[in-house]
């Protein structure tokens, strides 16, 4: 039995020999190579990369003892303008009282006069009897009423798009739409003067910024022309780039109107604020169903935040009702801009920023007065003159640090339709008394 | 083992299917149902990558229909529900004008039963709605601070035991706007594992995530502190100039509340800055429901910011920063949310002042009992209330993460299958629940999330836990190896009636 065993072996044996002649020399060489590479592997002493091994336990605990982290926040002086804000007593309605004084309001963006309307008024208790103040949820579990469907319908309706997206909070709109759609390795123009909110958006998608000055169609176009020559030359990376352009309605920051009809002939996305004129909070993005419907699972502050409070949904459906009920309230508001840009113009020492029919406009230091502190010292004085003789202003407040064109300090005018021309007539000349006053 | 391995053939199943499903849409053999490009887009470059979108197109639209229900009442112990129905799987919904009332609700995050109608309760919200309207119209540091934002304020320091403290319009805005402001390119952040919602836009901020399973691991954290400060900034090797370690209080997917008394003496030992994120813990954990800091016993003052929101135990919107004077003036004037968003608006600010009243005492209300028990009364039946249904739940054999006395029970289901048959199911029995799956959870641990709340009562719950063991058996979704308790009745009677 053995010897037939072992004959069989060495039969086996001489197939395997036979075997190895006939197999072509790549295959063997290949082999060779492998089996090679598997005994170095398990032979080669296997070292940890994170172990940059130069430094002795002793003085690792050295160094971690002496560490000092620097504190978690710089203190911050005591006469900060942010510390000594403006407390409003009472609602911030036409008739306001700041620090105590009774003024006009012409600092709260309260532009069609709502914030105070008894028909909003009366539409968010009916809501909050029926719901209750918060939704306890985001939209994906059971945190969408009916109300916030029947809100997202009107809004497209009234913008005249396919479909709108609302937003529990007016800065997290466009600062959640823009990575939903651009990510990184795209390309993005946008104006100079866009506002914080943009700005922040363009930040958390990671694309390439490419500004075009404000307002400036020829440089967005020069900057478009670049582009088309750099994917010429790389034809495969420009396939997978997308392009945006982003631009302002009415920028907050300079008072004026990007040029649209020159821009561009259809829109694919807009996105608006219900804090300001709706007398809501909150925000949408409205236009065609194909783009808003990405938003509904990739828009960061939609999936992960609690949704708007039906109050609020209920009120901007009310305020909405208005606008279309009323629609010369427009024409009275545009009116009453013009009105005040024109008594406006001609103070000594400041100047006008702003179109005339923009009911936000910015006074601005005609001259600087050496530092921007300085600058803002000044304005904070002409502010402080008017609140004390009955007309509320504010000074367009920034972020000094963080952005990326920083506006020159100013005063904010807001324009609404609850003002009447005596109130406008009023408060310009105390403007430029205030000017004439403070800057002489 | 075996349900892991089924779970991944229930992904590889639907993903062939999917490919088979785009294959036929694009030969023009099914119907497209998604909307479209417009036509003179076309040679644009696509908006959105076709294989991003698989996983939405083919995987999810099937069980679509189990989020995004729209309801039409408060969302408290029990709610309506619209009918909606679909004709074309999912494709489009449409309502039927029905409502399906009283559902149970297990989905809302509503620990303290603060979202109620309750005339009497929103007496003062109501009033407060009347005197200040709806807006605000401007931002802090404009023209938005009201005298109301001062008292809430001054209320929330006094609740959590701090100096002083922020509030802010949205909970989701108050970590993406404040954060930044904290944190700059030289500082460093660990981030403890973190569901949370806001931390998306930290970019130039070097981060380490710890992945979900170190939850609760010590050493790794321990490891990634000394290695931070030894090393430290990667390829320059300049000391980092702080470290922030970031926490949840109690993370919303896993149910587990944070061990804070050794991140504390870690954080101690290596003089690190701590940033809790009390979104779910605040009013729902603790004896009077001051959050974890109570329910640990530790001082305020260990915690360096504490960060919570008021969408959920409170039943209002928006979030608050609280810590030191120093802090949270720096916040006031550096924060972005203070400089450019819009102020939290009044009669919210109101019910979060009443809610919050009524958790400290100051106000008279009484709930049904004697004044002096009576505000404590939410707390400890949110106490009981979790503590009852995560006994249950465990003696009929599910698995459920978390900690104990959380109110957070993730249950886990694991096959994407059961995922839509369980919601549907209990949807039939009228009760609401909460399913998650991938992308917010491990492909493998899809789970239904049940959200315990004060305004329960035992019915309801005892519905619940009927339903769950029906539709357990049904589905087996039974996965524990521990045997179940025969004798249930023994705890019951000791260990939560003598509370009374």
């Amino acid at each position: 039995m053995a010897a037939a065993a072992s004959v069989g072996q060495q039969w086996v044996l001489v197939e395997m020999v036979q075997a190895f002649y006939e197999a072509p020399a790549y295959h063997l060489i290949l082999e060779g190579i492998l089996i090679l590479w598997i005994i170095r592997l398990i032979f080669s002493k296997t070292y940890k990369l994170q172990e940059r091994s130069d430094l002795t336990p002793k003085e690792k605990e050295e160094l971690i003892e002496e560490w000092q982290p620097e504190p978690l926040v710089p203190p911050v002086s005591k006469d900060h303008p942010a510390l000594n804000y403006n407390i409003v007593s009472g609602p911030p309605t036409h008739k306001i009282i700041v620090n105590g004084k009774e003024c006009i309001n012409f600092a709260s963006f309260n532009f069609l006069g709502l914030l105070d309307n008894e028909k909003v008024k009366s539409a968010a208790q009916a809501s909050l009897k029926k719901y209750g103040v918060g939704t306890c949820g985001p939209r994906g579990f059971y945190g969408t009423f009916d109300v916030h469907l029947e809100l997202e319908d009107r809004l497209a309706k009234f913008m005249r798009t396919e479909e709108a997206i609302i937003y529990s909070y007016g800065f997290a709109t466009i600062a959640s739409a823009i990575p939903a759609y651009s990510k990184r390795g795209d390309i993005v123009f946008v104006d100079e003067a866009a506002c914080f909110a943009i700005q922040k958006g363009l930040q958390a998608s990671r694309s390439n910024i490419k500004l075009f000055k404000h307002n400036d169609m020829t440089d967005l176009e020069r900057l478009l022309k670049e582009q088309e020559t750099e994917d010429q030359k790389n034809p495969r990376k420009a396939r997978v780039t997308r392009r945006f352009i982003v631009v302002e309605g009415l920028y907050m920051n300079t008072g004026d109107i990007c040029p649209l009809p020159e821009l561009i002939d259809d829109i694919d996305l807009i996105s608006a604020n219900m804090e300001n004129s709706l007398a809501s909070i909150g925000g949408f993005c409205c236009g065609r169903s194909f783009i808003i419907d990405h938003q509904r699972l990739s828009g960061q502050g939609y999936c992960f935040s609690a949704s708007l409070p039906p109050l609020l949904a209920a009120a901007a459906i009310e305020a909405l009702n208005i606008m279309e009920d009323n629609p010369d309230i427009f024409h009275t508001l545009r009116a009453k801009c013009e009105r005040i840009h024109r008594a406006l113009q001609g103070i000594s020492g400041l100047n006008v920023v702003g179109e005339s029919f923009s009911p936000a406009l910015h006074l601005r230091l005609e001259d600087s007065y050496g530092s921007r502190e300085n600058d803002v010292k000044l304005l904070k004085k002409i502010v402080d003159y008017c609140i004390n003789r009955g007309i509320a202003l504010t000074q367009a407040r920034y972020l000094d640090k963080e952005e990326k064109y920083l506006p020159s300090p100013s005063i904010r005018v807001v324009v609404t339709v609850e003002q009447t021309e005596e109130e406008l007539d009023r408060a310009a000349s105390l403007i430029k008394e205030a000017a004439q006053s403070v800057l002489n | 083992m075996y349900v892991a391995v089924l779970t991944f053939v229930g992904f590889g199943v639907g993903t062939i299917f999917g490919y088979l499903r785009d294959f036929m849409r694009a030969w023009g053999l099914e119907k497209r149902n998604v909307a479209q490009e417009r036509e003179q887009q076309k040679d644009f470059v696509p908006l959105y990558q076709d294989f991003e979108n698989f996983y939405t197109r083919n995987l999810y639209m099937r069980i679509r229909d189990n989020w995004n229900r729209p309801i039409c009442s408060v969302p408290g112990p029990q709610f309506d529900l619209m009918e909606r129905v679909t004709d074309d799987y999912n494709w489009t919904f449409r309502f039927t004008g029905r409502t399906i009332k009283n559902v149970i609700n297990m989905g809302s995050y509503n620990y303290l039963g603060f979202a109620e109608t309750d005339p009497n309760a929103l007496k003062t919200v109501t009033k407060e709605l009347q005197k200040y309207g709806t807006g605000i119209c401007s931002t802090r540091q404009e023209m938005g601070t009201l005298d109301k934002h001062v008292e809430l304020e001054n209320l929330v320091a006094k609740f959590l035991g701090v100096e002083d403290a922020m509030v802010f319009g949205m909970g989701f805005a108050t970590n993406s706007m404040n954060i930044p402001a904290l944190v700059g390119k030289a500082n460093m952040k660990q981030y403890y594992p973190f569901d949370g919602d806001g931390m998306n836009s930290l970019h130039d901020i070097h981060s380490r995530f710890l992945p979900k399973n170190l939850i609760g691991d010590m050493q790794s954290l321990e490891k990634l502190l000394r290695d931070a400060i030894i090393y430290g900034q990667p390829r320059s090797h300049r000391a980092w100039k702080k470290i922030i370690i970031l926490v949840e209080g109690i993370y919303s997917m896993e149910g587990s509340i944070v061990q804070l008394p050794e991140i504390v003496s870690l954080k101690k030992k290596y003089k690190a800055y701590l940033y809790l994120d009390e979104a779910h813990s605040i009013g729902a954990v603790g004896a009077t429901g001051r959050g974890v800091v109570e329910y640990f016993g530790m001082n305020p003052d260990d915690v360096d910011v504490l960060m919570g929101t008021f969408t959920k135990s409170f039943g209002a919107a928006g979030g608050y920063i609280a810590g030191k004077k120093g802090l949270v003036d720096f916040l006031r004037a550096h924060s972005h949310s203070a400089v450019y968003a819009t102020s939290m608006c009044p009669p919210v600010a109101e019910q979060i002042i009443r809610a919050m009243k009524c958790l400290m005492g100051l106000d008279g209300t009484t709930q049904g009992k004697t004044p002096s028990l009576a505000w404590l009364q939410r707390v400890r039946q949110l106490g009981k209330n979790t503590r009852y249904f995560r006994r249950r739940l465990h003696e009929m054999g599910f698995i459920i993460y978390g900690n104990d006395d959380s109110p957070v029970v993730p249950l886990l289901l694991y096959m994407p299958g059961k995922i839509g048959a369980f919601a549907r199911r209990m949807l039939e029995k009228n009760i609401g629940v909460v399913v998650v799956g991938f992308p917010a959870t491990p492909i493998t641990e899809s789970r239904a999330r049940f959200c315990v709340s004060a305004a329960h009562t035992r019915e309801m719950l005892d519905t619940v836990l009927n339903a769950l063991d029906e539709l357990g058996d049904f589905l087996h979704l039974k996965y524990s190896r521990y045997s179940k308790s025969s004798h249930p009745e023994l705890y019951e009677e000791t260990l939560f009636e003598f509370e009374d």
